[in-house]
This record gives structure tokens, sequence and C-alpha cells, in this order.
């Protein structure tokens, strides 16, 4: 295992680009992987309904969270906390309360959605930085601008919706900081505003921290091939020999006209690899990486191979030519651990959409 | 409990109508039972139902007929463009305007507005804020169950209505992605308006033939209807206004059906049979799967 020590770090943050490299932890091991292997900063969620990722045995409890917060700082590393649906009023409490510990244990921004959290954060723990998740949906820099003024947010999350010429459109017109995703799942959908799994499960990414939650995934072997189904409703049929997936509804073949095909999206992953010069050129802070449901030896491997990516980039930056492409072995190894084992750039490039 | 009796609204039509269809729908609408009519573009921007004139034209015979208007604007905001038509749809907007973004929120600067139902709100302390940036009626989230809705009404600002999505394909998802167009293997860019073939967007089924959702350009909606009839429980929450969403077939009837049930101060309402192959749903408002239908 490289172990990348707080000097090493120091003395690459000052050689290169400012391209933060964010990792996921779901896990205190996993918060270690991603340290280890080069991650700037970590995000974490904690135990209970509160974040994006409220999966059995997965995230974090105060105990873990501060070790993990000491872990990453004597390493130089900082961590984020997700706390990223949207309460109802009966997690309201246990929403502010996770609010409160994360600042009393000293986690270094907080990634929140809901405007109501927002307005709790800055009037409680005014001097906490607040990153606006994902999930808070805002693609213009008008939303970013409200979210500003109102709450002091200092980052925030893009959805996977807009082309890079977009993007950096955008960031002319904020001064809120800007992260993109780089690498992992892709949500096909605008997040913040996808209900398609609660329609069918009763469970949401925005309510409950789940899409396409396991306890309503049932697999099924059958005379047609193996079949997925959440919560009864089918969303896909393998052929025998055929690599099937988990039932993400988005990715699941269905009947459109006389057609059956990946009607939403194909079982793919985004990796932001081709353009990493354009977002850095551009203005882009920080590259998130999407997984904190993955194990410590993913985060780790993903990490370790972003790190490289990102080096590489400025380095390529830094060169008279600017020219970038990115190292094949590198992409093979991303596309290795990738959902689909292939990739795509996603939105980013316009003819994706 | 609300006194007051719930008034009927429609929604803003999320399809690509023919532009002579959608001006009969209007014209339709200056006759019909119901006392609130959103207008204007909220699934996507490259769409023109009618034009600019037009709407001036039905707004003011909507109001003319005693109906209020309100200005919808998009729930996806990404380009400049798109954000300066939302701009000038709120600038020009003689009353109330929905905001679907919190771009419209933010440009809206004070003004009154109704916070529409893809704005997240699902708490009553973003509820208050959004009251203190001007909204003055709440289009809730489809997914917000009843009861949680009822929590809230009792505990909303002042003044504010609440108004539930009660009829209609639920609108579930946005992307970047024109999923119409992708079904017919065109770029986005090059849409040709293909869903203009659509009036009630396609229906998307499982492989085992279940009708599932239905794809209206880079919205998802549901391919079953919501039918939310049980207007004690709608009463008993708080609601002060139900929005039935416009479809192509038997509108008319379920706006009669609605007003014949409020007007006779009925538990329950009646609708007509389902004209779409999805049925009916109606399991969001009971905290359970949407899809699910219990009537």
């Amino acid at each position: 295992m490289t172990v990348v020590n707080a000097r090493a770090r120091a003395g690459r943050d000052h050689a290169r680009m400012s391209l933060e490299l964010v990792c996921p932890a779901g896990t205190l091991p996993a918060l270690r992987a991603a340290v280890d292997h080069g991650a700037d900063a970590v995000y974490i969620g904690f135990r209970g309904a509160t974040n994006a990722r409220n999966f059995p045995g997965l995230n974090f409890g105060a105990a873990e969270a501060e070790a993990g917060i000491a872990y990453a700082h004597e390493r130089g590393a900082r961590v984020f906390v997700a706390l990223n649906v949207y309460p109802s009023p009966a997690n309201w409490p246990l929403a502010t309360a996770t609010i409160d510990c994360a600042a009393r244990l000293g986690a270094d921004a907080l990634i929140l959605a809901d405007p109501g959290l927002l307005r709790y954060a800055a009037d409680h723990h005014p001097t906490l930085r607040l990153h606006l998740s994902v999930q808070g949906s805002a693609t213009n820099w008008r939303a970013l601008e409200l979210y500003r003024r109102e709450f002091g947010i200092q980052r925030a999350v893009l959805p996977r919706v807009l082309s890079v010429a977009q993007v950096s459109r955008l960031i002319g017109r904020t001064a809120v900081e800007i992260e993109v995703f780089g690498f992992g799942s892709l949500c096909v959908m605008v997040e913040g505003r996808c209900a398609l799994s609660s329609y069918a499960t009763g469970h949401s990414p925005n309510s409950q921290g789940v899409c396409s939650p396991a306890h309503a995934v049932r697999w099924e072997e059958t005379p047609d091939g193996r079949q997925s189904r959440l919560n009864g409703i089918l969303i896909d049929r393998y052929a025998p020999g055929e690599a099937a997936g988990y039932p993400t509804l988005c990715k699941g073949r269905f009947r459109v006209n006389d057609a059956v095909f990946h009607a939403l999206e194909e079982p793919t992953s985004l990796n932001a690899l081709d353009v990493l010069p354009s977002l850095a050129a551009c203005g882009v802070k920080a590259i998130k990486v999407e997984g904190r449901q993955r194990s410590p030896a993913y985060v780790g491997e993903v990490t370790r191979l972003l790190r490289r990516a990102l080096d590489l980039c400025a380095d390529s930056r830094r060169g008279a030519t600017g020219d970038w492409t990115p190292p094949p072995d590198l992409l093979a190894a991303l596309d290795a651990l990738a959902e689909g084992r292939t990739h795509t750039l996603g939105a980013l490039h316009r003819p994706w959409q | 409990m609300s006194t007051r009796p719930m008034k009927l609204a429609v929604g803003p039509v999320l399809y690509l109508w023919d532009r002579r269809v959608a001006l009969d729908f209007y014209a339709a609408l200056c006759e019909a039972p119901v006392d609130i009519v959103y207008l204007g573009e909220v699934v996507c921007s490259k769409r023109r139902l009618l034009h600019k004139e037009d709407w001036a034209t039905v707004a003011g015979a909507l109001a003319a007929a005693g109906k209020e208007v309100v200005y919808s604007t998009l729930a996806l905001i990404e380009a400049e463009s798109e954000l300066a038509t939302m701009a000038r749809i709120i600038d020009r907007a003689p009353a109330l305007f929905e905001a679907n973004d919190m771009a419209a929120v933010q440009h809206a600067a004070g003004r009154a507005f109704v916070a529409g139902p893809h704005l997240n709100i699902y708490n009553a302390a973003t509820l208050h804020w959004m009251a203190a940036q001007g909204a003055r009626r709440w289009a809730a989230p489809v997914e917000l169950p009843l009861a949680t809705l009822a929590e809230l009404g009792a505990a909303r600002p002042d003044g504010l209505e609440i108004e539930v999505f009660a009829y209609g394909r639920l609108p579930l998802a946005f992307s970047a992605r024109c999923f119409t167009a992708r079904a017919h293997n065109r770029p986005k860019d090059e849409c040709g308006f293909i869903c203009g073939d659509f009036p009630d967007g396609i229906t998307l089924y499982s492989r085992e033939d279940q009708p599932f959702l239905t794809l209206n350009g880079i919205q998802t909606q549901s391919a079953a209807v919501q039918a939310a009839t049980d207007l004690e429980a709608l009463r008993a929450a708080g609601v002060d206004i139900l929005r039935l969403s416009p479809q192509s077939q038997g509108f008319a009837a379920v706006v009669a059906a609605y007003r014949a049930a409020l007007d006779s101060n009925a538990a329950v309402a009646t609708l007509p049979a389902a004209a779409l192959p999805g049925g009916y749903c109606d399991g969001y408002l009971r905290g359970e799967a949407g899809i699910s239908h219990a009537g």
C-alpha cells in the first residue's frame, strides 16, 4: 500500500493545478483507503436516514467518524459529512442532531440539500463550511446564488446534467466553488428531482436516501433466463451467459413502441477523464468520485487511479502543448471497476443528451 | 381542517400538443368549472406549445371568464437562454407565477409566487423559508404522503395555500437527456419535435407488458394516472386546491367529476374509467409506492 504522507501531499499540492480529489467512504476502512491512496477529501455519512447512501451495514457512528476525521487530518486530508436527504418532520430532530454531531467532531464541511437544514446549520454553526449537495439540484448560477445569499454555501456539487460548456459558463457567473462528478455510477436523472424509485418501491433518494433499494429486489431463475424485479416490477431479463447487473430501475430494459432496449440508460459508469483539462481550465474546483456503498478495496483502487490521472493531467497542462489523452492502461483499469465495465462522459458530452 | 371549499386548478400542459388543439383546450377551460389555470412550459425549453402572443390572448380570455391565471416556469434550467426566458415570464406575469426551480425563487426577489411541485419542500423549516422568499401557495412534491402534508399544513405559515397533484400522469423525473428523441434514435439537438406525435407521452412497458412509466421528452412520468379521490382525507389534511393535470382524452369529464363531488361535499370523487393504459394509482398519498392503487 502506498501511504501518502502529509509532507508529500503538501509538496504535490504546491506543484499541481488545483483540482481536488474528493472520494467516498461508507466505512472507516474505506476512509483510510481513500486517504492512503491520495484523496484530498473524503465524504462520509452517518447511520440512519440522513444521507443519500442509507444502506444496511454502511455509514459511520460518532466514534468511527471521530476516528476517521482524526486519521484524515493527521495525513493532511479533509472530511466532509453528507446529510443530503430532505428530512420529513419525523426525521427532523435526527437530522439537526447529526449536524450538531458533525460540527462537534470537527468535520471540514457539511454537504446538505434541504434549505431548512442549510438554515439550521448556518444559524447554529456559522463557522462550518457548507456545501450544496448534488441532491440540492442546482443546475444554474441563479439557483447557486440563492443558496449562497441565503445560507452562505461555499461549494456546490453539480447534478450530472450539464455539458462542459455549460459548466464553464455557470462558473463565470457564481462565486460558489464547483465540484463535479468524475467517476462512478451515473445518475441519468437530475439528482434531487427523481421520484422513480419511490414510485416503484415507496423509497426514494430525497426521502429515505435510497434508490432501487435492495429490500425491494427479487431475482428469479426462469426458462427465459434470469430476471430481476423491483417491488414486483420486471426491470430486466438476462439471457444465459449474459452479465446481470443490479436492477437500478433507470438501467433496466423496457418496451417502448415495439422495441425492447435500455430506454433510459445502459448500465455504464461516468468517467470524465477525457475532459479533465477542460474542467480544470474552466475553474472547476474539485472532482468527486461516487460510491460510498463500495468496498475499501474498490475505493482505494479508484482513488489511486484518479490521483494518478489528476497528477498526469496537471503535468500535461504545465507542458508546452497542453495535449491530453488519458493513458489507455488507466482507462482500462477504471473500466474494469466500472458498472457494465464500460464508461461514458454522460451529459458532459452533448451528444449523450 | 380547511373551512373553505377546495378549489380546482388545471395544471400546465406537460406535452407538446398542436397549437390548434391547445387553443381549443384553453377556450373550453374558459367555460369549465375550474378556479385556477396554470399556463406556460414546464418541461422543455425548445417546445413552443403556443406563440408568444397566443399566451397573452389565452390568459386574457381565462381572466375575463373569472379564472385565476398563473404562469408556470421551467423545472430544469441549464442554459442562459432558459434563464432569460424564465426572467421574462416572471417580470411580465400580471399576478402569480409558479417557481419550479430555485432560479425562479432567486429572481422573484420577494415577489409573491407559487412554490411548484418541482421544488423540494419536505419539512416545516423549508416551507417557512420558502414563504419568507414570497411563496403564497405550495404545490407539494408528488411523493409526499398526505399524512406529512397534514402535519405541514397544521404548521403552515399564515395565509399559505396548499395544492395537491390530484389527477394526471405523475411528473417523476427530469434529465438532460430527451428520452422521446432517444426512443426514435434521434439526437436531442435534432429531435424534430417528435414528442408532438404523443399527446399523452409514450407509455413505457416492462418486458411482461406492465405499463410502468411514460416518456415525455426530458421528463419521465408514471404510466398510471394519479387519482386522488378521497376528498374527505384531502380536506382533513388542510388541502386548499386540487391540481388536475391535462390529458388529451376525457379531461372535461374528469373536471366535471371533481366539480360534482366538491359541490355535493362528497367524501369520495367518482372518476370515469381510466383512458390511458396504466390505469389509476394513488399510493403516494398513503405513503406507499406511488404506483399502488387502493381506490
